[in-house]
This record gives C-alpha cells, sequence and structure tokens, in this order.
C-alpha cells in the first residue's frame, strides 16, 4: 500500500527520473514502428497482391515470426552490431538507435502479416470492381491502403503494444545504461530486482495508463471513421 | 480522358469457357451491336454471368476470339459493369462516383459537379454524403448504376441488377437503364424475368447450357420463339 501510494507520488509529482525515462521509451517505439510501418505496409500490400513461387511458405514464417521471442531478436542484432559483428564498425551498440533497429525488427513481421492478412481479404471483394474500372497495379495498391486504413492503424498499434511492452530485445542491444538507454520494461525490470518498488511500480502504471490511451484513441478514430465511411 | 475508340461492335467468334472439365459457354458467335438493350436470358447456369464477364474483359475465353470495336484488347476503356451483389468501397456514395470518376480520368475540378449530376441521375441526391455502404440493397444498385455511367461507357454490362430488389427499387432500376439506353449507351443486361425482357428488350439473346440457342428481336422471341427450349421459357415453364 506504501509502495503505491509512493508509486502515485513518483507519477503525479513529475519526478523528472521518471518521466525521462518514459519520454524514451515512447521515442523509441514509436521510431521502430514507423520504420517497420514503412516496410512491413508495402511488403503486406505486396504479398497480398502477388503470387510467386514460395509465397506460401514467406506467408507461413512472417506469421511464424510474429511470435519472435524479444530476447532472440536482441541477440541477433546484439551479434551484428557488436564490434566483432558485420556493422560493428559503427559503434551503434548500447545506443537508442540500436534500440529502435531491434524493435523495428521484432515487430516487422507484425505489420506485414496483418496487414497481408487485411489487404488480401479487401482485395477478394474488391478485385471484380477495381478490374472493371480499369484500375492499375499503383491504383490497387493505394486504394486498398486508403480503404484498409483503419485495420492497418490497428496493426500498427499493435506493433507499438509490442514494442512498448518488450524487454529483451531493448535489454540486450540497449544496454540499460542509467539516462541513456534505460526504458521503462528495463528499469521495472532492475528495480524491482534492487527492491526499489515505487519506481517499478510508478512506470508499470505509466506503461499501462499509455497502452490505455493510445488503445481508446485509436477506439475513437475508428467508430468516428465508420460512421463517416461505412 | 476518353480514348478515341469505340468498343462496338463488340464480336464474339466461336467462343467456349471451360473450367475445371465443365464447359460454360459453347462455341458462341454473335456481334453485339449498337442498339436497344439486349437481355441474354435463360436459367440459372446457363452462362449468362460469364458470358457478361467475357464481354467485358474480365475473363479470357478458352477458346475463340473476342473483338471491341475490331480490337483484341481487352482494356475496359469505354465499357462498365454493374455486378449483381454490387462491391460499394469503404467511402461516402458520392465518393464512390468521383472515385470512379477518377479512374476514368476525369480531371479533378470537374469531378464534384459530375458527382452531383450522376446522384442526381439516379435519385441519390440527398444521399451523397452518406457511407455506400450504409445504403438500402436498391440505393446501391443505382449507387452502382452512376458509378458505372460515371465512365461514359459505350456499352454497359448488368448482371441480373434487379435479382433481389423489390418491385418499387426494380422499376427505378429499370428507369435509369431505359434512360441510359436512350442516351446512345448500349445496354446488356442478364436476366431471368420475362416481364422484364417485355419491359425493356430490344434484342434477346436465349442460352441453354452454355449454348446461345437464340438471338433475336424481343418481338420474335417473344412472340414466335423458333426453339423448343425458347417456347417453353416464354410459355413460363421450367427450362432446365
Amino acid at each position: 500500500m506504501q509502495q503505491g501510494l509512493n508509486a502515485w507520488q513518483l507519477i503525479a509529482g513529475g519526478d523528472p527520473t521518471l518521466f525521462a525515462i518514459v519520454q524514451l521509451s515512447l521515442t523509441i517505439s514509436l521510431f521502430a514502428v514507423a520504420i517497420a510501418a514503412m516496410i512491413g505496409l508495402p511488403l503486406g500490400a505486396l504479398l497480398a497482391l502477388t503470387h510467386f513461387p514460395g509465397r506460401n511458405v514467406v506467408i507461413v514464417v512472417l506469421n511464424a515470426f510474429m511470435g519472435l521471442p524479444p530476447v532472440v531478436v536482441g541477440l541477433a542484432v546484439y551479434l551484428l552490431l557488436s564490434r566483432s559483428g558485420p556493422l560493428g564498425q559503427f559503434g551503434i551498440l548500447f545506443t537508442p538507435l540500436a534500440m529502435v533497429i531491434a524493435q523495428a525488427i521484432l515487430i516487422l513481421p507484425i505489420i506485414a502479416a496483418l496487414s497481408r492478412q487485411t489487404i488480401e481479404d479487401l482485395w477478394t471483394e474488391y478485385r471484380d470492381e477495381l478490374t472493371a474500372m480499369d484500375v492499375g497495379p499503383a491504383g490497387r495498391v493505394a486504394t486498398l491502403l486508403w480503404d484498409a486504413r483503419l485495420s492497418l492503424l490497428t496493426a500498427l498499434l499493435a506493433g507499438f503494444g509490442r514494442a512498448a511492452a518488450e524487454v529483451g530485445a531493448v535489454m540486450i542491444v540497449g544496454g540499460n545504461i542509467d539516462g541513456f538507454t534505460r526504458t521503462m520494461t528495463t528499469t521495472i525490470a532492475l528495480e524491482t530486482s534492487k527492491g526499489n518498488l515505487p519506481l517499478a511500480l510508478g512506470l508499470g502504471l505509466v506503461l499501462i495508463a499509455l497502452v490505455l490511451a493510445i488503445n481508446a484513441a485509436a477506439w475513437t478514430v475508428r467508430v468516428w471513421s465508420e460512421r463517416q465511411a461505412g | 480522358m476518353r480514348a478515341p475508340v469505340n468498343d462496338l461492335p463488340v464480336r464474339f467468334e466461336r467462343v467456349s469457357l471451360r473450367a475445371g472439365g465443365m464447359t460454360i459457354l459453347d462455341r458462341i458467335d454473335a456481334v453485339i451491336e449498337p442498339g436497344a438493350p439486349t437481355l441474354i436470358v435463360g436459367p440459372n447456369g446457363a452462362g449468362k454471368s460469364s458470358f457478361l464477364r467475357l464481354c467485358m474483359g474480365l475473363s479470357t475465353p478458352t477458346d475463340g476470339r473476342i473483338t471491341w470495336g475490331g480490337r483484341t484488347d481487352a482494356k475496359p476503356a469505354r465499357r462498365a459493369f454493374v455486378f449483381q451483389r454490387p462491391v460499394m468501397l469503404r467511402r461516402t456514395a458520392g465518393g464512390n462516383i468521383a472515385y470512379s470518376l477518377k479512374q476514368a480520368g476525369v480531371p479533378r475540378e470537374q469531378r464534384a459537379e459530375r458527382v452531383a449530376r450522376l446522384l442526381e441521375q439516379v435519385g441519390l441526391s440527398d444521399l451523397g454524403e452518406r457511407p455506400a455502404r450504409r445504403l438500402s440493397g436498391g440505393e446501391q444498385q443505382r449507387l452502382a448504376l452512376a458509378r458505372a455511367l460515371a465512365r461514359e461507357p459505350d456499352l454497359l454490362l448488368l448482371d441480373e441488377p434487379t435479382a433481389s430488389l423489390d418491385p418499387a427499387a426494380t422499376r427505378s432500376v429499370e428507369e435509369i437503364v431505359r434512360a441510359a439506353a436512350s442516351s446512345g449507351i448500349k445496354v446488356v443486361m442478364a436476366s431471368h424475368d420475362l416481364g422484364q425482357v417485355r419491359r425493356l428488350a430490344g434484342k434477346v439473346m436465349f442460352l441453354v447450357r452454355g449454348a446461345l440457342r437464340e438471338h433475336v428481336a424481343a418481338d420474335a422471341f417473344l412472340n414466335n420463339p423458333s426453339t423448343p427450349e425458347a417456347e417453353a421459357f416464354v410459355r413460363g415453364d421450367l427450362v432446365v
């Protein structure tokens, strides 16, 4: 009870350490979603609209990778970025950039697989009409992305939720350096093991509140747009 | 912009369509020329929809050849199709028409005015801002017609557009079709409703099990059919 009170005081009092951590977490996850979306949405659309040998294998692998263990992604990115790794010369291991890369890789399959499914379903529905209207390949992709935008937004949020909540990947490639690469989840893990429960609890509350707020916003957008466009 | 070509006449030269060992259409020879509406009649499964899809270029024949105004390229530049169950884009009613106008190459600044005119033409002026998927079945069918007319087609293909509509909605769809036909658009429409043939048809194509049994003026078909199947069909007997 006392710890819950202390946690609340940290939040309500605007504790600077706590808010710096929250800010860093959000920034990293947002960049990760942006990068994963830039690759994942077109990739999903491409997979939905094309047929090539091995397409089913790609889809199965993509669906399976939606559940990639974060620590394994962290390890792989660690090996890539470590001094002796192929990308070691850039010296970005244990920086926020490395954390963005790891999270983007983690959620890319989620965004690509969900958008592939969404776009393929819509394409099945629209195919005859768009063909009859003589819509070319680029126009098809644009139309499908636009008309599926609400479901795609949900895919992006699923990716964001996963990125913001994971701890394994950012722990390994970020190193949990105080004031530099320490996120909400890594701080919670660390502070809990140190016995500093108020900060851990406070961050946990903030994390849950953020996830709730984002989903509430998405839901509002969805309801509003459905009223607008059906 | 509109291509300076015409898609008419549509010529079928010994066109067959087969799928999975089944013959859907069997060696069809036919010419569709400008004029009063052609109604394609026949029992379910006779190949009416497949014929229309071939006319549109949505599917390709297994054998034979189709030409549009003498050309073999199937690009539906001057054709439009209204499906039996049209799919509304996830946009407003007006947005659906605007989309079709855009695809037909109508410049952006002309679209709003054309949308308003087309909505009026199909009696949906008050519903332009309504999400298309919220419209009733009859309204959706009329919107699909407006979307098709937005393409300013030479050839308008309709696949049983009134099959699931009540008489009032059927009448308004038929009025739009009649107006389109009298404005010079060639209408080809599948139907299994003999009353509709009487009301709309200039010519009739009668299909049975993938074969074109008659292709004659509507009067001739209704008053003195030349095949036993057509006679039975006109009499109201069940033709299978």
